[in-house]
């Protein structure tokens, strides 16, 4: 066992921080350090500049962007981008859209869609969640009708992240409306242009527009844009919610927050010495400096065993990622407003800065509002917690 | 011992209940108004006023009702049920409250009836930027004009419903250095009065404060609330501990509807063919919900029988042991209810979030859990050690 990594590891984290403190603009990189909603724009600047560097999805094939980096390097790529405060290339696009079409997807789907989901030119949003079908996602009710060589959607997605901004939406629909639930579903992509989509905001507690209501009515779609076998869909979104894992815990985003935690509760006084000096908050943070450093060694033994294994079952393990990690954040967010205490309330949107100004502290509230959605998408932590009771301890 | 009401007790709460359900029944009513100027429905400030609320704490022989705390809990309990964001706190219970303990003669009846009648509404500008939790903390400046009066500079920042107060209450300090706690004294001066910039907004609430500039405001000898003396903080320190009992009694109204909202929910909401509230796990939340609720409730009730304490010591431990437990059930209520409400919680559009909101804005308010959990330990806690 050595737990060390490697002079070889440690010259590649070196060159991935030049790079991202270089290459990514330091303004965007101050807006997601301080949980501030990013522009377009910012994003799709950001996710460029990593696609003409080869590194936008490196656990992709290296045919198609990817590279041949170690699971280990992987990690050190998503921790230091993390670190480094570097907007993450779009999730739906390189996590999520992009390895079910080199999984599932014809040889013209690759050809016609991964190019844009690895450089953004394209913007994907997922279509699953529905009013009635948040957990149970297998109950949705969106239907794909196949008509004159096309499907015909008709139904209502909800939750649909940043869908204001997307060319293309990846939708689970129903095409067999006898078979039972997981069967009879099917992986459908949707240009956003179609007639008879409507996008309707929906405002979230921390005052941003990050979700939308999307509206299917009479969707007219190629039959081409089925992905795998129709009535199959399930397969994709099983193998999409799998490879979620990567990157899941987002242990360099919570260190990045713990690290804005200690320097700002250091210029706090907090009576007659600094917030960081009290013994009280000092212990808060180490607490979770703990659980966080726990949660990284584990993290570290997933991927170790990964890649030994290379099998497809998840690793037991690796479902603790997801609810230590999100509980994590969530501490942190509560840390970062803890700090800011009486000077958290004003609601300054267009003003806050987390920086040095009046209005540091505006931002505090809004992403420990904002973060309460880490223990709901992407599987809720009771989920999760059946999940583990299920497949790890066999109940 | 009686936790019971009595009848005039039992009249206002169901008025000023029925009043805050029917307004604020559709959240459509309350976006509406907060996006009138005041950034509230100056019509609901005129109901008020008409049920006699505004008057609550006040002697009768000032123009008021002659009430106490237990009927200021009544109707934060209610403005807390109801997410209501009138500035009642920031008017009645802190702006009022210095009145109340520090007003002359004079100074009552000149404001007090005014207040009632709801035609003027008070701030209390105590908070500097510096100063986090230390009501002690005090750099605005108050220089004698040797005629009885007095000129301020400095800043106050997120002076609860200071925009639009008509009349603003300001701590600054005489003399002493930057946390002594003495040298304190509280001044009247007017909303708009020349000198005074207010730069307001909303809050994460959904209510309204300010930030407020004083650049040579003069403030006449009749408009000295604590002057020579210097001991503003005894003031101040009453007042918000009058106000930290009330804001309990909101958390606790916040919290239980929070949890009817959440029990309802569970009940109701189906996910693999089942209400998911037939998960014992979310039972056992619920539960756990409920517990953290009554626990609230209790320390509610205890401050706001000890927030006419006048034996300082003893009144900072029950007050300060009421915002530490008040602050802890906050916190799990409002995350637990989002939790199970799933994406639904993180809307606008659905009641849970405002209440959430809140109850977070209350646990930071007037010094956050930690704050007074160590005021209870340096008081001694609450049980005498054993001899
Ligand atoms: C900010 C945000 C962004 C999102 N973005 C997207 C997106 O881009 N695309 C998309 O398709 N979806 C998205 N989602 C939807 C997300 O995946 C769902 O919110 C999630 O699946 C939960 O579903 P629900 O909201 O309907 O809650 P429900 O499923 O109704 O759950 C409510 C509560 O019940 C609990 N519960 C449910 N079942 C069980 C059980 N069996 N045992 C114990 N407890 C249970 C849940 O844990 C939760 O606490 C997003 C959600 C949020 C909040």
């Amino acid at each position: 066992m050595d737990l060390r990594f490697t002079p070889e590891e440690n010259k590649f984290r070196e060159e991935l921080r030049t790079f991202f403190t270089t290459e990514i603009p330091a303004s965007i990189r101050e807006k997601v350090a301080i949980g501030e909603h990013l522009s377009k724009d910012d994003m799709v600047l950001a996710q460029k500049t990593l696609a003409k560097k080869g590194w936008a999805a490196p656990h992709w094939p290296k045919e198609y962007g990817g590279t041949d980096w170690t699971p280990i390097q992987r990690h050190i790529y998503t921790e230091e981008l993390q670190a480094c405060s570097v907007p993450q290339p779009l999730a739906f696009n390189v996590s999520m859209c992009g390895p079910v079409i080199i999984a599932f997807g014809t040889e013209a789907q690759k050809k016609r869609y991964l190019k844009g989901m690895y450089d953004l030119s394209e913007w994907w949003c997922q279509g699953f969640s529905e009013p009635g079908a948040g957990s149970d996602l297998a109950s949705l009710k969106t239907t794909a009708v196949k008509k004159d060589g096309h499907y015909i959607i008709n139904g209502q997605k909800t939750w649909t992240t940043l869908a204001q901004y997307a060319d293309w939406c990846f939708v689970l629909a129903r095409t067999d409306p006898d078979a039972k639930k997981q069967l009879g579903i099917s992986f459908i992509l949707v240009d956003m242009k179609t007639p008879g989509i409507t996008v309707r905001p929906i405002q979230t507690i921390d005052g941003g527009h990050e979700v939308n209501e999307v509206f299917f009515d009479d969707v007219k779609v190629p039959l081409e844009n089925l992905v795998g076998q129709e009535n199959r869909g399930w397969d994709c979104a099983k193998y999409l919610l799998g490879n979620e894992r990567v990157g899941i815990a987002r242990i360099g985003m919570s260190k990045q927050r713990l690290s804005r935690v200690k320097q700002l509760a250091g210029k706090v006084m907090n009576g007659d010495r600094s917030l960081m000096e009290d013994s009280r908050f000092a212990e808060k943070v180490a607490a979770v400096e703990v659980e966080l450093k726990a949660l990284e060694m584990t993290q570290l033994r997933v991927l170790a065993e990964d890649a030994k294994r290379r099998s497809n079952m998840p690793n037991p393990a690796s479902s603790i990622l997801k609810i230590k990690g999100s509980e994590i954040q969530q501490a942190t967010t509560e840390l970062l407003m803890e700090v800011a205490g009486p000077l958290a309330l004003p609601f300054l949107p267009d003003e806050a800065d987390f920086g040095s100004g009046d209005h540091w502290a505006a931002p505090a509230a809004p992403a420990y509002f904002n973060f309460r959605k880490v223990s709901i998408y992407g599987g809720s932590n009771e989920i999760q917690r059946n999940i583990i009771a299920k497949a790890v301890l066999g109940f | 011992m009686d936790f019971d009401l009595s009848d005039d007790q039992r009249q206002i709460k169901d008025s000023v209940d029925r009043m805050l359900a029917d307004a604020y029944a559709d959240l459509k009513t309350k976006a509406a108004a907060q996006k009138e100027p005041l950034g509230f429905s100056k019509a609901m400030w005129a109901k008020y006023a008409e049920l006699g609320l505004l008057g609550i704490p006040f002697a009768e022989a000032d123009g008021g009702l002659g009430a106490g705390p237990l009927e200021t809990m009544l109707v934060m309990e209610a403005i807390g049920r109801n997410a209501a964001i009138e500035p009642y706190l920031s008017t009645v219970v802190l702006g009022g409250g210095v009145l109340r303990h520090a007003g002359s003669a004079a100074q009552k009846a000149a404001l007090i009836p005014d207040v009632v009648a709801g035609t003027r509404r008070l701030a209390l500008a105590y908070q500097e930027r510096q100063s986090r939790f230390d009501l002690a903390d005090v750099t605005t400046k108050a220089r004698s004009d040797d005629a009885g009066g007095y000129v301020l500079d400095g800043e106050k920042v997120v002076v609860l419903g200071g925009d639009s107060a008509d009349t603003l209450i300001v701590v600054a300090r005489m003399s002493g250095n930057r946390r002594d706690r003495s040298g304190l004294g509280l001044f009247l001066i007017g909303g708009t009065a020349a000198g005074v910039q207010r730069t307001g907004y909303a809050t994460q609430d959904g209510q309204r404060a300010a930030d407020i500039k004083l650049t040579n405001v003069k403030v006449g000898a009749e408009d000295v609330l604590i002057g020579k003396t210097g001991d503003g903080l005894a003031v101040l320190e009453r007042v918000v501990d009058e106000a930290i009992a009330a804001i309990a009694a909101e958390a606790v109204g916040a919290m239980s509807s929070l949890h009817d909202l959440t029990v309802d929910y569970v009940k109701t909401r189906k996910q693999f063919g089942v209400a998911i509230g037939s998960f014992q796990v979310i039972q056992h939340r619920c539960v756990d919900m409920f517990t953290a609720l009554e626990q609230a409730r209790s320390m509610a009730y205890y401050a706001t029988v000890m927030a006419s304490e006048t034996d300082a010591m003893e009144r900072r431990r029950a007050v300060s042991a009421a915002k530490v437990q008040i602050g802890k059930s906050a916190r799990f209520v409002g995350e637990q209810a989002i939790q199970m409400h799933g994406g639904i919680g993180m809307t606008m559009e659905y009641k849970a979030g405002h209440y959430f909101k809140r109850l977070t804005m209350i646990e930071l308010a007037f010094g956050n859990t930690d704050h007074h959990l160590s005021l209870v330990a340096k008081a001694g806690g609450l049980i005498a050690p054993a001899a």
